[in-house]
């Protein structure tokens, strides 16, 4: 096509067809074409989203009915059907990993990443199309160790998804995978986030300065210098833990420390809390991580759904940038009753009331970009909208969270995963799902069914309300996170009614999945057939090609010819890649 | 029909790098936060130490040390004087300067090899004391740097060369990231030696 017309100055041959004549593993299972690429991360990390999903289902049975066999199944997984304690310890760590680390940063950095990045700077692939496939497969690597922990001898890691020691070093083997299959799991997010600055910088095509990136691209490259800069701490923590563990050293084990009733054989002199800054130091960030792919996506559906132009783009993106520069200062919040002192505290309380400042900045612009507008209310529209509110209501509830006052009495309970639940659960996890219908007719040249989008959306979002907002008040009444079995304290016990409405509300929204899971699966062979390149009606260059993209993304040379979202001068869209008016 | 990257060999005239070139930058950057949390955790663990449980210049072989540290910082000048000879066309030269950079990071694996066996041979493990537990992980970790660097400058010297006959420039390129890789490697050594062998 136009390609071989096309003049590059490069002496060598790469330029044998990579299309049409590859083998099928090659091209769909080994591939390094971008779009396949993430396609794999997306399918990999949904799989995950459910199974973790899953692990809950299965503690909230324990929570709502304590030491009731879970019926029909309960027997595969212990001799009486009830949920064990040490079951239930497992569960709950290895449902917060699996979650953060195998869930919705590959969905919304590996999948969306992957697939949007270039074809909104107007790349044909990764700046590094090798270096991208080697970082989804040491992702696999990292999820297959994952899961194969639940079968080692004493089961899979039951620390806690912040594995402190030191309780995670002296943990059974589980333990173990666990930090290995971190190991795995930075590596593959390192290679992932330098591949996406290169390529969002270098690959951009002309007339794509960084002030006319798309928002979803912004994110993207704010998100990768969060990754590439926070996981390092943990990576040298994991390893240093895994000493511990294997080596028999003592970063995190003090002096003189007592297990069941003998004293530890171990040199001592480390420092259990040096593993919770090393931790939270990446672990913080990892929550901007969660949060920004979300703020990306919703950018792009609210823009395309009100045709407006996002308002303060400008003030958008200094936003977002200012958001990823602190949430590397922020990290000992999470630590305000380690007893760290006075004067640390304050800091941390006060970098921690700055940083709500640009969290508020986005939700405002988006709000105003909303206001006096026409609203299309397509499905993917419906979760964006809704995102607003439910990352609102996590975001406000952090606060009392970063006060040291408030937290004393609010650290380690349920309000805590009320509040982060709010921010990743029908914050992050609604934006990501609103990408997958909003995305979906270019992935495929067909539309996800509307109907169902509606079904599986109503119900969702009444669903996972009726979850997490009972957490806040279980929380100020005072019971503890990671409970087993609250109802042997009084306090517990008194608000044990709330765990069965939430117990019924999880289940509730299971099913309300089905719909969306059918819905994918089905539409990709039998959906109403995408008629243009453009349905939404975008400005952004992934409308610019075919749907589905070809191999090379852009079978004509593409150009930028102004800002991103440029919608209202004459009632028509402008998109960034016409040149006339 | 192809896909094709642009400025793998060429700089891309915006921002005046090759994406190799700004890609080894953002990956020693994140390696710097690697190093620097095992060095935070070194100085949070002496600092809070109420008896530190050894001085490297009395446990540690300090001239042994020394000649590692005068191996890596010539294997460092070698390195740019093998990029400095593909600039001046002369592979010969290139693979000379490489053989020399590969052969003094070997040294320094050996000499490395005799202090290690030397401290398991007076029974010094990891979980001697918690100043064991740090040399053992931050020279070993530095270790399986400098192994990587090995590996990755022994393909360029012999296999990977090839590229020179059809991309000259973006061998040249690669060299020039591996200088980068293999100068970060050195640094690391620099801040290391004062820090677990002359404190």
């Amino acid at each position: 096509m136009s390609q071989d017309t096309h003049n590059h100055s490069h002496g060598h041959d790469h330029s044998h067809s990579m299309s049409h004549e590859l083998p099928f593993w090659r091209k769909y299972i080994f591939s390094t074409d971008h779009k396949v690429i993430g396609l794999q991360y997306g399918i990999t990390a949904v799989f995950f989203l459910l199974f973790g999903f899953g692990l809950m289902l299965l503690m909230r049975w324990q929570l709502a009915f304590p030491k009731q066999a879970i019926p029909l199944i309960g027997k595969l997984f212990t001799e009486d059907g009830v949920l064990s304690p040490e079951l239930y310890n497992q569960f709950g760590a290895m449902h917060g990993t699996i979650m953060v680390f195998l869930g919705v940063v590959p969905l919304g950095v590996g999948a969306f990443g992957n697939y949007l990045v270039p074809l909104q700077v107007g790349a044909q692939d990764m700046a590094f199309p090798k270096l991208n496939m080697m970082s989804y497969w040491v992702y696999f690597i990292g999820g297959v160790i994952m899961l194969a922990s639940f079968f080692s001898p004493n089961g899979a890691a039951a620390s806690g998804w912040t594995s402190y020691p030191p309780l995670s070093v002296v943990a059974d083997n589980g333990q173990s995978f666990w930090l290995i299959g971190m190991v795995f799991l930075i590596t593959s997010s390192l290679l992932g986030s330098v591949n996406t600055i290169v390529t969002a910088i270098q690959l951009r095509v002309k007339g794509l300065s960084f002030m006319r990136w798309p928002v979803l691209v912004w994110a993207q490259v704010v998100t990768a210098f969060l990754l590439l800069l926070a996981f390092p701490p943990l990576e040298a923590a994991g390893v240093l833990q895994l000493m511990d563990r294997l080596a028999g050293t003592s970063f995190f084990l003090p002096s003189g420390l007592v297990v069941s009733g003998e004293a530890l054989k171990v040199s001592g002199g480390g420092n259990p809390i040096l593993w919770q800054h090393l931790f939270w130091f990446l672990a913080h960030p990892e929550v901007y991580v969660l949060i920004l792919p979300a703020v990306g996506i919703v950018g792009e559906i609210i823009a395309v759904n009100t045709k407006k132009p996002l308002y303060g783009y400008k003030t958008l993106i200094y936003s977002i940038i200012f958001l990823g520069f602190m949430s590397f200062i922020v990290w000992a919040h999470h630590m305000f009753m380690t007893g760290m002192g006075v004067t640390m505290s304050t800091f941390f309380q006060a970098t921690t009331m700055i940083i709500s400042v640009p969290s508020i900045i986005i939700l405002t612009t988006y709000l105003l970009t909303l206001w006096g507008a026409s609203i299309r209310y397509t499905v993917p529209m419906l979760f964006a909208v809704a995102f607003l509110p439910m990352f609102a209501i996590g975001g406000l509830t952090g606060l009392p969270l970063g006060l040291t006052a408030s937290d004393i009495h609010l650290h380690d309970t349920y309000y805590v995963i009320g509040h982060f639940h709010y921010v990743v659960a029908p914050g992050s996890l609604f934006a990501l799902m609103a990408g997958v219908y909003h995305w979906y007719p270019k992935i495929t040249g067909r539309f996800m069914s509307d109907t169902l989008g509606k079904i599986h959306f109503w119900l969702s979002v009444v669903a996972i309300n009726g979850v997490f907002m009972p957490m806040f008040f279980m929380g100020m009444a005072g019971v503890s996170r990671r409970l087993y079995d609250q109802t042997i304290y009084a306090h517990g016990a008194a608000a044990q009614p709330l765990n069965v409405i939430m117990s019924c509300c999880a289940w509730a929204l299971a099913v309300a999945q089905l719909p969306f899971l059918y819905n994918m699966a089905t539409s990709w062979k039998w959906g109403k057939k995408v008629e243009s390149n453009n349905p939404w009606g975008g400005t952004t260059l992934e409308w610019a090609t075919a749907s589905p993209p070809p191999h090379e993304n852009f079978t004509t040379p593409v150009e930028v010819f102004r800002g991103p979202y440029e919608y209202s001068s004459n009632k028509k869209p402008l998109p960034q890649f016409v040149q006339e008016a | 029909m192809s896909v094709i990257i642009p400025y793998i060999d060429k700089p891309n005239p915006v921002t005046g790098v090759t994406n190799a070139k700004l890609g080894i930058w953002l990956f020693l950057a994140s390696e710097v936060m690697l190093f620097g949390a095992l060095f935070s955790t070194l100085i949070i663990l002496r600092s809070s130490a109420t008896d530190w449980p050894a001085h490297g210049s009395d446990v540690l072989n300090v001239p042994l040390a020394t000649l590692n540290t005068v191996f890596l910082i010539t294997s460092s000048v070698t390195i740019v004087l093998s990029w400095a000879s593909l600039k001046m066309k002369n592979l010969m030269k290139f693979k000379l300067y490489m053989g020399l950079t590969v052969l003094l990071s070997f040294g320094f694996l050996i000499i490395k090899y005799f202090e290690y066996s030397s401290k398991f041979h007076h029974e010094h493990y990891p979980s001697t004391s918690t100043f064991y537990a740090v040399y053992f992980t931050m020279t070993g970790l530095h270790g399986l740097h400098v192994i990587g660097g090995i590996i990755t400058n022994l393909y360029l010297m012999g296999p990977g060369s090839k590229m020179w006959k059809t991309e000259p420039e973006r061998f040249t390129g690669r060299i020039e990231c591996a200088g980068l890789y293999w100068h970060f490697v050195d640094l690391v050594w620099i801040f290391l030696f004062p820090a677990l062998y002359l404190l």
